[in-house]
């Protein structure tokens, strides 16, 4: 038996609480705040209390909940891939570059398929860089080209491939419908039917992004929210090293 | 009463400064034409409906006709000669063009005043079209009575034409005035507009005629069932700006997202292009009552919001004096800005209160369009809700226009039902609650919102200086916006624009320009 089961926490350590709240395309009524309830104890909760509804169209009513959660998880079995990362800061990464590498380390960059967000990749790229953390621009052992947005899949190999990079940057912001999953399965079987997979490191971003969603597509890493450009400067140089066989 | 110290001398010069700049642009839009333009002409002229590739016909006509070599006389004159040479109606003309029966190139010689009887016969159809919406929605005016400023501007984003309808009936019910109906990822720069109704959008509903029209029914319904205007908006701008507009006057459209500025700055769309639809579109809106809404907010999420609020001014000054010279009349100036400071500076929302009075001040007349915190809107929901009260707070504080209702899901994803009901709820709720706020507080002269509005102003008008010297083209290409570069030739829809032939003709244009500002 584990000695790390968990349950959602309100005031009182295994009370399982949870504040729930949604709609359900029925009219507000005291049958509608019945099937609520009713529903909420189809998710596994206990003692379940409707705070509070309304009618918010015809046919739809909004309900605010407070439940119970009756499962009870093993927190032992959870792993989750993050990247790793030493806080290496700019100075240290530029003169680890130089130092094991004797070149400049090429990046490149993109928004791609119709996503016209710049803002995150920017941020990650141009010299400015992000909350007071430069971007890979300002690298002097990089060599960084940011494409911008709305990049066609093609363009960004091309170009990819003219400079030599070392490594590749994706970026995603809009999921709806999972096109950034399409998006970025599209880039990659291109690089795969190119057969030019081993000649980059991959690394995909944005709002939505985990790691481990990249790793299930394919890409060396992904980077989600808060993400510094020094993280990914980081990253490249110690997963080059790692493919290279470059000690530390 | 709010008010800052602003000197009229001051506000004075920036319009001239704004007159001057976009009078230059203006003398190049008079010089040119685009493909889209002239497919706004067939538009109205009654062409409608696609081939059996789903090709809209306005499209495939003009394509005709440049392969034709005639594009620079414009299409009105051969597709009025197609006309007489048919004797078919617009859509059924168009069809035999596109079948080969008849061909620009082998139109014969028409007699010249049969030919332009045709085209003032077609003109004359086109600016009804015009006139009549514009005494549509004067009726629904009377009828319903105008919802006092500021108006709860809210957006439907399903993809789905007729989800959107659900959430519009919804959001009206909860209060909205205007429903936004926003369109799909990259349609901006499709050089078509997509043909019937749609289901399938990213982030937005594809902009159609059948779409419009779908949804201008469904709140023409809901305005007599709660007995108020609810008015429709949607996106001219892009590769199809004029068209929209002329589909958007067709279907009754209340508002239309149109600002060149957005498009060049962060769609790429190339500058001469926008220029001179966005010409032709406003001149449509202003005849058809259209309020427009500009997008300088957007300026503030690739640059910083306090460095950068002189940018917002700049382009609001220009964006208004572009606007007079379409002919759109002050309360069809829904000029934008935004709530869009980081909330980790202190004072935050003094900045905010003086930014907002101070675009309230410059264009006491315009409906302005204000919209919400959505960069540093967090993923926390409950935090990104309390943003907004303050941002409802500013709104009603200072008067704006049209007020777009701030989501507390911003972050995450495009609006659920229930996230405009709460922010709906929320709006509702300080709009009543600080409805008099404004008119009980004075702005201290020498204090930090009167200084900082002067400072905005002061370098605005800088910024206006220099744009003047340069010209608008020659200051986008070099980063004055949005901290965003764009070459006066690169950017899509180039290709599109032409120098007009001596003989042009778009009487359509022609007339709006010659009757001036209606009532
Ligand atoms: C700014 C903005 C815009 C601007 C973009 C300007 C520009 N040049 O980028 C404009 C106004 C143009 C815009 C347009 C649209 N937007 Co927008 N936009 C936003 C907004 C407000 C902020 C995004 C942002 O800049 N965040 C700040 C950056 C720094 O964060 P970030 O992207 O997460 O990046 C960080 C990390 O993720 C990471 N990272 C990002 N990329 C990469 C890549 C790599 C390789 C690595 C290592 C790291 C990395 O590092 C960054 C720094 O930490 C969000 C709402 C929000 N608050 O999130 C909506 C939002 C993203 N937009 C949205 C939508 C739907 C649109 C439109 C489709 C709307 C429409 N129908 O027209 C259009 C898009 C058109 C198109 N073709 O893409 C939705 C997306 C919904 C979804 N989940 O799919 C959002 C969430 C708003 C909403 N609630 O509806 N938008």
């Amino acid at each position: 038996m584990s000695d790390n089961l968990i349950k959602p926490y309100g005031d009182t350590l295994n009370d399982g609480l949870v504040q729930l709240s949604f709609t359900l395309p029925i009219e507000a009524s005291a049958r509608a705040r019945k099937a609520a309830e009713a529903y909420v104890a189809k998710l596994n909760f206990e003692e379940i209390s409707v705070t509070h509804y309304k009618k918010i169209a015809d046919g739809f009513t909004y309900f605010v909940v407070y439940a119970r959660a009756i499962p009870v998880l093993d927190y032992n079995l959870i792993q989750a891939q993050e990247v790793e990362s030493k806080g290496m800061d700019f100075y240290e990464i530029n003169k680890q570059i130089a130092e094991k590498f004797g070149r400049k380390l090429t990046v490149v960059g993109a928004t791609i398929g119709t996503d016209a967000h710049t803002v995150g990749i920017d941020a990650i790229m141009n010299m400015k860089g992000w909350d007071g953390n430069y971007g890979l621009e300002r690298y002097p052992e990089l060599n960084a080209y940011n494409m911008g947005a709305q990049i066609p899949c093609e363009t960004l190999l091309a170009k990819a491939i003219e400079v030599k990079a070392d490594a590749v940057l994706v970026s995603q912001t809009v999921t709806q419908k999972d096109s950034h999953i399409r998006n970025f399965t599209e880039f990659m079987e291109l690089v795969e039917a190119e057969n030019l997979r081993k000649n980059f490191i991959l690394l995909i971003g944005g709002p939505r992004i985990t790691n481990e969603m990249a790793i299930e597509m394919g890409y060396d890493a992904g980077f989600g929210p808060g993400t510094k450009p020094s993280n990914v400067a980081e990253y490249i140089l110690s997963r080059l090293m790692e493919k290279q066989g470059i000690s530390r | 009463m709010l008010t800052l110290p602003l000197e009229a001398q001051q506000i004075q010069r920036v319009k001239t400064l704004a007159r001057e700049i976009a009078a230059q642009v203006q003398d190049f839009i008079d010089l040119h034409s685009s493909d889209s333009s002239e497919r706004t002409v067939l538009r109205l002229y009654g062409v409608d409906g696609v081939t059996e590739d789903g090709i809209p016909l306005p499209n495939r006509l003009v394509e005709l006709l440049r392969e034709s070599r005639l594009i620079e006389s414009g299409i009105s004159r051969p597709f009025a000669k197609a006309m007489i040479k048919t004797g078919l109606g617009a859509s059924e003309t168009a069809k035999a063009l596109h079948e080969g029966k008849v061909r620009f190139s082998e139109l014969g010689s028409i007699h010249p005043e049969l030919v332009q009887k045709k085209e003032q016969e077609l003109c004359k159809k086109a600016i009804g079209i015009l006139d009549r919406t514009r005494l549509v929605k004067r009726e629904k005016a009377q009828k319903f009575g105008n919802p006092e400023y500021p108006w709860r501007y809210l957006i439907v984003a399903s993809g789905n034409i007729f989800e959107d309808r659900t959430q519009a009936r919804s959001a009206a019910f909860s209060g909205a005035d205007v429903i936004a109906v926003i369109r799909s990822t990259a349609q901006s720069l499709l050089d078509y507009i997509p043909y019937g109704a749609t289901t399938e959008g990213f982030g937005g509903t594809y902009a159609t005629q059948e779409n419009f029209r779908i949804m201008r029914q469904a709140l023409d319904e809901v305005s007599q069932d709660l007995n108020r205007y609810i008015r429709l908006t949607n996106y001219s701008s892009g590769l199809c700006m004029a068209e929209i507009a002329a589909c958007a006057a067709i279907e009754d459209l209340d508002m239309l997202l149109n600002d060149s500025m957005y498009g060049i700055l962060f769609r790429d769309i190339n500058m001469k292009r926008t220029f001179v639809d966005q010409y032709f579109s406003r001149m449509i809106c202003g005849r058809a009552k259209i309020v427009i809404n500009t997008g300088e907010d957007n300026y503030l999420t690739t640059s910083d919001a306090i460095d950068k609020a002189y940018t917002v001014t700049a382009s609001q000054l220009i964006n208004e004096a572009m606007g007079h010279n379409a002919l759109l009349s002050d309360n069809l100036l829904g000029l934008g800005h935004a709530f869009e400071i980081n909330p980790k500076i202190k004072n935050q929302l003094l900045y905010e209160i003086s930014h907002a009075q101070l675009a309230r001040q410059l264009f006491p007349d315009a409906p302005l369009k204000y919209m919400p915190a959505t960069k540093h809107k967090s993923t926390d929901i409950f935090y990104s809700h309390v943003m907004d009260t303050l941002f409802n707070l500013v709104t009603i504080a200072t008067r704006q226009g049209i007020h777009l209702a701030g989501m507390a899901t911003e972050a995450i994803h495009t609006p659920l039902m229930q996230d405009r009901y709460k922010s709906l709820a929320n709006t509702n709720y300080v709009f009543n609650a600080a409805a008099d706020f404004g008119s009980e507080f004075q702005i201290r002269p020498d204090g930090f919102i009167a200084k900082r509005a002067q400072e905005v102003l002061d370098q605005a008008e800088a910024c206006l200086i220099k744009v003047h010297e340069v010209g608008l083209m020659q200051a986008i290409s070099e980063g004055q916006f949005a901290d965003t570069y764009r070459s006066q030739n690169g950017g899509k829809g180039l290709l599109g624009v032409f120098t007009k032939s001596q003989d042009y003709s778009n009487p359509i244009l022609a007339q709006i320009k010659a009757e001036g500002m209606m009532e």
